[in-house]
């Protein structure tokens, strides 16, 4: 052994070289802005300001996408959805565990730099599993928003904390699951709360500093614009969280966000009016916080029709004229098409079976056909699609995402009292199951036996086209999907599903290309990457963060 | 009242009342019905098995065992914040233990029981169950396994199957009809199934797995493979009676 010690020595000095030259750029806002510039990292929760989980690289093809293998395995330490999007930049990966650990990871070995762990509020309170989803980088700082409602910087360079600033309230069921999104020289986040009767809003924090720039709420209080959709005081409890990564659009400064469902969920009666800008999406100026414009998806909801989707901004000739557009698939079951510099309504058509309402008005608001007491409504309770960030592919036009087909619920409505800090749901509900007691699909999948099959609802991959409003082909599974879609410029779609099976789709024709069972549950999106000429894929599967590439 | 001095009317959440640690009524019951939809189902789903380890409705848990210990999970949370604390007054606690206890059953639909002694003789008899179900180590394995049904199956669940079993069948166990590339033609039980793949039990008792791309054809039955049963209505009584004393070990 000893002749070779020198030797290995001497690599790793190289080696390190390399990498630490690397890991000591800055990542600037130039840089950020510039995304498409350097596809080799992941600079975003969604690639860029745009928010297509689209890459330009095309190292992996259709033709040698069978060939891909896997690389390393990062397994995570704590059970629990891992919905987690990785950033990639210049070679190191930083990825966020349960409940608000971040990790720096090199991205060829999957072997840790290190690991920052938040100790969160004993009180902090979620509605649906102490998730993250990931962190934002920005120059020389790494920031996660925590359950307990708190933003810390790190170093990114050594994961120490830099500063530690309070979002929200936590004794009033605050809280940040969201990956923040830096723009210019801030760092912004939205709150979560939607089942607690928080009020909601969207913060921009100093970069530097920590302190607080702007503070939007997405409910307007007295005396604003839209206040008038809301009586009494429900406003003060109503909701409207923010709870996904929004996008930007640096040429209009306006940055976007999908808003949360109303409170309390399911009695719409209990809180007469539109109830703006609840399941809406808006447009705030970047610098000031100040709201353009809204549009509102589902108003008076009364299905927690959250519209927490990734705002996804494409441009292109849209029925012969140049358009800026923002492209959405909602929780509401309606395919949305809307002109982004003012927030116009272009196109609107269901993409899953609707039956609370009997479709849109030439103003996109929708006619209302409420179901009796007792019967089922369409989509259920997660909706037609829900979270998964979808993916824009400027090379097919195609816009892709997971939707459940021939899902229903039966809801119950029922006057609730807000206490502060506590559920406020104003009701419940079932789940349409073939026989009584059969087991329903519930927001996540922990058992590795399908017990409630497709017969309650199934998975279809979509691919959509903007110009007719409708999906030119579909990929079905049998159980739902929670996963988020990556496109590549070779034409790849990279995506999962609740039975652990990664796929890569002909982004074109929809057909299979390869894929793999890796036996957790994917309840994130995709990303790739490339570091020594080798393009990556990195994809979280249950509890293993899972990177394939070309073999060798 | 039909049936003969053996024969007693139960609301079937009212057994449940007499668990634990304390009586529970009706009231507290439908009380912990609207929490638990409130509070509850979100994570823990309408039937309360969506937590892997855990069916509330069955009551299987991962540390609980007696009626203050659930009292103390809800209250003050447990697993490292996966399952946060709720801090409920102690009548809601109160009423969330009734409802759990009571497997889910907040509307009380009155079901016949009858004789288990009978029950047992007709289960094994004339009602021709132990052709297909294993029951304690006796019988074939093509059929889910009832040894421990009393626990799982509310007996207006068990009444539906006996007397209606195509609505009450659930869909996972759906009998299947395989004809495999090499002509072999499989009938079983579904086990499993995903986009690809599904795994069965076939008339064999073999384990079987198939990928979907293999077959020639691949068919699920949406009628199971027993009709109703001609069993008089108090027969039936007498097994849903022999089938809740079913409790496993």
């Amino acid at each position: 052994m000893k002749p070779i010690k020198p030797f290995i020595f001497i690599t790793c000095l190289i080696f390190s070289v390399v990498v630490s030259s690397f890991s000591n750029a800055q990542l600037s806002y130039e840089r950020i802005l510039n995304a498409q510039d350097e596809p080799q990292n992941w600079l975003t929760y969604n690639g860029g300001y745009m928010a297509q989980r689209h890459s330009l690289l095309d190292q992996i093809n259709k033709n040698n996408v069978e060939n891909l293998e896997l690389k390393w395995v990062l397994q995570n330490q704590v059970f629990g959805a891992w919905q987690s999007n990785p950033i990639v930049v210049d070679g190191i990966m930083y990825v966020t565990e349960r409940p608000n650990s971040v990790m720096a990871v090199d991205a060829v070995t999957g072997r840790v730099f290190w690991k920052y762990r938040h100790q969160n509020a004993d009180n902090a309170l979620v509605c649906c599993g102490a998730n993250n989803r990931g962190v934002a980088v920005l120059n020389d700082k790494v920031y996660m928003g925590t359950l307990d409602a708190h933003l810390v910087a790190l170093d990114r360079i050594n994961g120490q904390l830099l500063w530690k600033a309070e979002v929200g309230d936590v004794d009033l069921a605050y809280s940040v699951t969201m990956a923040p999104l830096a723009v210019k020289d801030k760092i912004m986040v939205g709150v979560g709360g939607g089942e607690f009767g928080i009020r909601g809003y969207v913060a921009a924090f100093d970069a530097e500093t920590g302190e607080e720039a702007w503070k939007t709420y997405t409910i307007p209080g007295p005396g604003e614009p839209g206040h008038d959709s809301w009586e009494g005081d429900d406003w003060e409890h109503g909701g409207a969280p923010v709870w996904i990564t929004g996008s930007f659009d640096p040429e209009l400064n306006l940055t976007y966000w999908g808003v949360g469902n109303p409170g309390p969920d399911w009695n719409a009666g209990q809180r007469p009016g539109d109830n703006l800008y609840s399941d809406s999406a808006i447009a705030l100026n970047a610098d000031t916080g100040e709201l353009e414009w809204y549009f509102q998806f589902t108003p008076n909801d009364a299905y927690d029709y959250d519209s927490v989707q990734v705002p996804v901004l494409a441009d292109m000739v849209w029925r012969g004229e140049p358009k800026k557009l923002m492209l959405w698939a909602n929780r509401n079951g309606y395919f949305y098409v809307l002109d982004r510099t003012n927030g116009e309504f272009l196109e609107g058509k269901p993409y899953v079976q609707v039956n609370w309402s009997s479709g849109l008005d030439e103003n996109g608001r929708p006619i209302p056909t409420p179901q009796p007491e007792g019967m089922p409504t369409y989509p259920g309770n997660q909706g037609g699609t829900n979270w998964y960030p979808p993916s824009f592919s400027p090379s097919t036009g195609l816009f892709y995402f997971s939707a459940w087909e021939n899902y229903a619920t039966i809801y119950r409505a029922e006057e609730s009292e807000y206490i502060p800090g506590r559920a406020f749901l104003g009701g419940g509900f079932s789940v349409l199951a073939p026989s009584p007691g059969a087991p329903t699909i519930g927001i996540g999948r922990t058992n590795p036996i399908n017990n409630w099959t497709d017969e309650v609802g199934y998975a279809a991959l979509k691919a959509m086209d903007p110009q007719t409003g409708e999906a030119v082909w579909s990929y079905n599974q049998f159980d739902v999907s929670d996963s988020g879609m990556l496109t590549t410029a070779s034409d790849l779609l990279f995506t999962g599903g609740r039975e652990g099976y990664f796929h890569a789709i002909d982004a074109q024709s929809g057909d299979l290309l390869w894929n793999v069972g890796l036996g957790g549950q994917i309840v994130m999106a995709p990303v790739t990457f490339m570091v020594n000429g080798v393009q990556y894929v990195s994809v979280i599967s249950g509890n293993s963060l899972s990177t394939f590439a070309l073999e060798d | 009242m039909v049936g003969t001095s053996l024969m007693f009317f139960i609301v079937s959440g009212s057994n449940a009342q007499e668990v634990g640690d304390h009586q529970y009524t009706t009231e507290a019951i439908e009380r912990g019905s609207r929490i638990y939809s409130r509070e509850c189902a979100l994570c823990h789903g309408p039937q309360g098995d969506i937590v892997d380890g855990v069916n509330l409705r069955s009551g299987v848990f991962k540390s609980v065992q007696s009626d203050e210990d659930l009292r103390q999970v809800v209250f003050s949370g447990a697993g490292q914040g996966q399952m946060p604390a709720f801090g409920l007054n102690d009548a809601d606690l109160s009423a969330i233990v009734a409802y759990i206890r009571a497997g889910f059953d907040p509307e009380g639909v009155a079901v016949r029981i009858g004789d288990p002694g009978r029950g047992q003789s007709l289960f094994q008899g004339k009602g021709e169950c132990v052709n297909c179900h294993r029951v304690n180590g006796i019988g074939p394995r093509t059929a889910p396994d009832l040894s421990e049904i009393g626990v799982i199956r509310t007996p207006a669940s068990l009444q539906r199957n006996l007397l209606d079993p195509a609505t009450a069948i659930l869909p996972i166990n759906r009998p299947v009809r395989i004809i495999t590339r090499g002509e072999e033609t499989v009938i079983g039980r579904r086990l499993n199934e995903d986009t690809y793949t599904v795994q069965v039990i076939d008339s064999e008792e073999r384990l079987r797995s198939f990928r979907k791309a293999d077959l020639v054809s691949y068919e699920i039955s949406m009628r199971p493979s027993k009709g109703p049963t001609a069993l008089s209505s108090d027969e039936v009584a007498d097994v849903v009676g022999y089938l809740l004393t079913l409790r496993g070990q």
